[in-house]
């Protein structure tokens, strides 16, 4: 179930929040560690670089078969990976604009979790 | 530097669904093998390379149960765990410590054991190597992951998917030679374009199948005394790289791969162009376009092509998979970089099924994930 595992992980995969650098303004995401890194929340506005469609799905992730899984161009200068949402695979090409959205990412069981976090759409 | 290190025997089991063996009896039978092939050299040390074991649950710290079966009670035993890099880390550590001085023999084992799970099991296993907690957690499968690459290369370069089928077509050719390969027959380029997705736009016949087997190498500071020619580990590289390929400056650039095998020829003062005959990590066409562009053999965006030339054949310039590659041969993951040593080893001594001609100097290339890391190996016969 590894509840802190994602309870520590909630405000990046809730609201996508990353860090800044105080010197230079440098946005990273996952959040960094270091006092001169301060929170920052991603505007989740991105670009689509790449995609793939998993038909062949690991534990956990049968019941979504197929999904897709993407790397976006965030604007804000990092890059993420995430599934993609609210698409067909036909509807997907390299370069659109998407946006994150938060979604259900998966179900740990009866005695565990519900997880959420971010996926991406086209943005309409 | 320090003393040289040779390769004296060698052993290995068939890669296949081993349903009645243990990875304890597929390795100490090639762990056997190769200690029967090297009279007179007493073990000092057993490294063994294995990626799954303890990601399926199944065994960990297997090295010291494959020394009392191989009559070795008592030695110095040393786990090795690296995705598909295990081997060729254990073969390194292996060099590393007869070179040094501090052992005159090291036996390395490669092993892996697959088929008692499912395949959901087994992906998420395999899904180790990356980012957990930032892609794994996703359902981004080692697969996937190189989906992505090939949909991002088939973009930027203008590549079409039947033009990556020349990569297993070769590959299953190859293997039907050897006797040790999974799968022993031809595929064509048509059933390529016509198999079944497994992660798009990677298809079936595109994608290695992950197997069962054991490989052997005794790495040594005298030459094999046999009849058999002397072969030398004459270079030795690894590098790493981010784990999450979101982390990555360039998505399509191995840089791990390039830097390791760099290195490596480096340390045995050679060039890429010296290379007679290699092996890498290749479950996908894709791999094996971005490793041969890595090691700089055809820039970039046109490996494809250099596919289709013929020059990756026996016959041709930059030949490789003569096994059958992680397609046909097997994907056998930790145990790969072991598998390429006894395979390329056979190469020099002119006794592989595939033989290239004249053979004298062979690279061996393995990685785990997405070349997180990679490590490479130079054998020079003499």
């Amino acid at each position: 179930m590894e509840l802190a595992r994602h309870w520590r992980q909630r405000n990046a995969r809730y609201r996508l929040e990353g860090s800044r650098h105080r010197s230079d303004g440098t946005v990273a995401f996952p959040p960094r560690e270091g006092s001169e890194w301060e929170p920052y929340v991603l505007s989740g506005q991105g670009e689509l670089l790449t995609y793939a469609v998993v038909h062949q799905a690991p534990a956990g992730h049968e019941g979504e078969v197929p999904y897709m899984v993407a790397i976006v161009q965030l604007v804000e200068g990092p890059r993420i990976t995430a599934q993609l949402t609210d698409c067909d695979t036909s509807d997907v090409t390299i370069g659109m604009a998407v946006e994150m959205t938060t979604r259900l990412l998966g179900d740990t069981g009866a005695d565990g979790l519900l997880l959420y976090g971010y996926k991406f759409r086209p943005v309409l | 530097m320090m003393r040289p290190v040779y390769v004296a025997g060698t052993g290995l089991t068939a890669v296949g669904e081993h349903w009645a063996r243990t990875a304890l009896s597929l390795a100490t039978d090639a762990l056997r093998s190769a200690m029967i092939a090297s009279p007179n050299q007493p073990i000092g040390a057993l490294y063994v390379a294995n990626a799954l074991g303890a990601a399926l649950g199944q065994q960990s710290n297997l090295a010291p149960a494959i020394a009392v079966a191989a009559g070795l009670h008592g030695c110095e035993t040393l786990m090795i765990e690296s995705g598909g890099a295990a081997g060729g880390q254990a073969i390194r550590q292996a060099m590393l410590a007869v070179a040094s001085g501090i052992y005159d023999t090291v036996a390395v084992v490669g092993v892996e054991k697959v088929s008692d799970v499912l395949d959901e099991r087994r992906e998420v296993a395999l899904a180790l190597t990356t980012d957990g907690d930032w892609e794994g957690l996703h359902g981004v499968t080692l697969t996937s992951q190189w989906a992505m690459l090939m949909r991002k290369y088939m973009h930027d370069y203008a590549v079409a998917s039947a033009d990556f089928a020349v990569f297993p077509v070769n590959a299953h050719a190859n293997a039907v030679a050897n006797q040790h390969a999974l799968y022993r027959f031809a595929i064509t380029a048509d059933k390529v374009k016509t198999a079944a997705m497994v992660a798009d736009p990677l298809c079936l016949l595109d994608c290695a199948t992950v197997a069962d087997g054991a490989a052997a190498v005794i790495i040594s500071a005298h030459p094999y005394a046999s009849n058999a020619r002397t072969v030398r580990i004459a270079g030795s590289g690894v590098a790493s790289d981010a784990i999450a390929l979101h982390e990555r400056a360039d998505l399509l650039d191995l840089v791990a791969v390039r830097l390791a095998t760099s290195r490596a020829l480096h340390q045995a003062n050679l060039k890429i162009n010296d290379v007679h005959v290699l092996d890498m990590t290749d479950p996908h066409a894709i791999c094996a376009v971005l490793t041969l562009e890595a090691l700089g053999y055809t820039p970039r965006g046109t490996a494809t092509t250099l596919g289709a030339s013929g020059a990756i054949r026996a016959s041709g310039t930059v030949p490789f998979a003569l096994t059958g590659g992680c397609k046909a041969r097997g994907d056998v993951v930790g145990a790969l970089g072991v598998y390429q040593i006894v395979e390329l080893t056979a190469q020099l001594r002119g006794i592989a099924a595939n033989q290239v001609a004249n053979a004298t100097v062979a690279l061996a290339t393995c990685s785990a994930g997405i070349a997180s890391t990679a490590v490479t190996h130079v054998l020079v016969a003499e």
